[in-house]
């Protein structure tokens, strides 16, 4: 009895969002027009849950029979999905408001991927890890089809059911194999039960099917094929959320599977996951120049950038660790800022996203198109905003490790994505904007939710080791 | 009793039916149907390896496997559903007003 009650302390972080995710979906049921009163419970919860998170931050440990971590570096991840949940809750109010999609449908689901996020992230145990994919990804699909009789929405919420669901398959064929080998789904005992050198067949195709799930879910190459489908193709306060939160749970997972669980016994795939990382930020920038959707073109620079974080995943240490989890708070700032722009540009059909569609924007409402330039030097990297330091701790990292190579090509390809986000910025400034082009109207929430990321980009460009020293203390 | 051997080749050719199940057909319906194999392969690997380790964590997880399968169903079919109410069609190659 003693123990339920300290391990249910020690959670608290994702037991106020499950009970916030249950109490938002009773007073749904109870009143379907009560998209008001659920936002502010879900944003009360939020809130709970982020003291919670921060209160349990020193105290490091394990919870439920070693079943979840709780505290430490949970604790940091746990603080990245509720900053991402936040945001995209502000823009998704403006958005889905404008779109007469669901908003209080929107906000449960949200609520209960988080609730999904955290035991993927901070799993301790092969099954918890498993079990949060899941919760995290039912809701996510629900999401992507939310808006149900756009049919963009419907073939994304598709696509990413039948690939995210082959790709589950992998992953839970690795822990059984895994299982096969140590006896065991705890991932310290795995790690334990192979801390010499000579690996066992079974553990090795285990770990590489585990690889398989976890590079799709952070949308590596050549595990991408749904990445730029679905955040083309789902309601942008959607595509905000998955670029951001499940962006940041996939690498919450992918880091504490690999690089902080399996320890040592990583090394043996830093090579592997090197290429990943080659691949996706080749391949990501590349394509990413010829798109004329930004929504689409955002998707593509996701894909590098996902490749940018694997080079901190493959270096499997503590400081590559935190480089990555400050890399992704940059992340999450700038692009729920871009996508709060896009989303305020969007017309009621979903429509106003080609990026023709963004001529002149530098006139009409020259605020949002400083900030959205301001997003996309922070996204190529250059200072003093936060992606510059994200990307130059991500490589520092690498070279101490004596990966050169992956820091050479993550320069270049850098400075191939010079392109593509500088001829948004062209044509929001040097194009005259089209005849009858409506002038969007950004709503108060997406205002708030856009300016708290420009100060949040700034604050971490200005102050970038005082944070990144805070987040590396707790791993 | 045979030895475990056997039972993790009938899996892994379970698990690759269901792989190529999902990369060769066309029909929405079809695929699900081939990933649900590629789980159900899973779980005999999970109890062939519970059994001959006697070990009976493995037979554990194939109930929440099981429970995540049944949820990922309803999320699924009520995805097609909607896909088919809009068009009237379960092909994934007329799905395709995103580039694929």
């Amino acid at each position: 009895m003693h123990d339920i009650l300290n391990d249910t302390i020690a959670s608290a972080p994702l037991w106020a969002i499950v009970v916030t995710g249950v109490a938002t979906l009773l007073v749904h049921a109870w009143d379907e027009k009560s998209d008001k009163p659920v936002f502010w419970i879900a944003l009360a919860g939020i809130g709970v849950s982020a003291v919670l998170t921060i209160w349990r931050a020193p105290v490091a440990g394990t919870a439920y029979s070693g079943m979840l971590k709780t505290g430490g570096a949970a604790s940091a991840w746990t603080l990245l999905f509720l900053v991402a949940t936040l945001l995209t809750l502000f823009i998704a109010w403006d958005s889905l408001g404008k779109a007469a999609a669901p908003r209080g449908e929107f906000t449960i689901l949200v609520l209960f991927a988080v609730a999904g996020m955290i035991p993927f992230s901070a799993g301790n145990d092969l099954l918890a890890v498993f079990i949060g994919l899941e919760i995290l990804s039912v809701s996510l699909y629900t999401l992507v089809g939310l808006t149900r009789r756009r049919f963009a929405s419907n073939e994304a919420a598709l696509k990413y059911f039948l690939l995210g669901a082959f790709a589950g398959g992998f992953f839970l064929y690795g822990i059984a194999f895994l299982y096969g080998a140590a006896q065991t789904t705890n991932i310290e005992d795995i790690a334990r039960r192979f801390a010499q050198s000579n690996f066992p067949v079974l553990f090795l195709t285990g770990s590489a099917l585990l690889l398989v799930g976890l590079a799709f879910k952070t949308g590596a190459v050549p595990f991408h094929m749904w990445v730029p489908d679905v955040y083309q193709g789902a309601p942008t306060a959607v595509t905000t959320f998955l670029i951001t939160g499940g962006k940041a749970a996939a690498f919450g997972a992918f880091v504490t599977v690999f690089t902080m669980t399996l320890g040592h016994a990583s090394a043996r795939f830093a090579v592997v996951i090197g290429v990943l990382a080659l691949c996706s930020m080749v391949f990501g920038n590349i394509a990413a120049i010829p798109q004329t959707d930004i929504k689409r073109m955002l998707a593509y620079s996701s894909i590098g950038h996902a490749g940018y974080m694997l080079i901190g995943v493959q270096t499997a240490s503590v400081e590559g660790a935190g480089g990555v989890a400050f890399y992704l708070l940059s992340y999450i700032l700038t692009s729920t800022g871009a996508f709060g722009v896009v989303a305020a540009m969007e017309n009621e059909q979903g429509e106003g996203t080609r990026i023709e569609d963004f001529a002149g924007l530098g006139y009409t409402k020259p605020l949002l198109g400083a900030l959205l330039s301001l997003f996309l030097f922070s996204l190529i990297g250059i200072p003093p905003f936060s992606g510059f330091f994200a990307k130059y701790y991500i490589f520092l990292t690498a070279i101490e490790h004596g990966d050169l190579w992956l820091v050479l090509i993550g320069v270049a390809t850098s400075v191939v994505s010079l392109y593509f986000y500088l001829r948004v910025m062209v044509v929001m400034f040097f194009r005259q904007p089209g005849e009858n082009q409506p002038v969007p109207e950004a709503g108060a929430w997406t205002m708030i939710a856009v300016v708290l990321s420009a100060a949040g980009v700034i604050a971490l460009g200005l102050f970038p080791g005082t944070v990144l020293d805070l987040i590396t203390s707790v791993f | 009793m045979p030895s475990l051997t056997w039972y993790l080749t009938l899996s892994a050719v379970l698990f690759t039916t269901g792989v190529v199940g999902v990369l060769t057909r066309r029909n929405a319906l079809i695929i699900f149907m081939s990933i649900e194999l590629m789980l159900n392969a899973v779980n005999l690997t999970f109890i062939a390896f519970s059994a001959f380790l006697g070990d009976g964590r493995g037979q554990i997880v194939v109930f929440f496997v099981m429970a995540v399968a049944a949820a990922e169903a309803a999320v699924g079919l009520a995805i097609v559903i909607a896909l088919f109410r809009n068009r009237r069609t379960v092909d994934i190659n007329d799905v395709n007003v995103l580039k694929w």
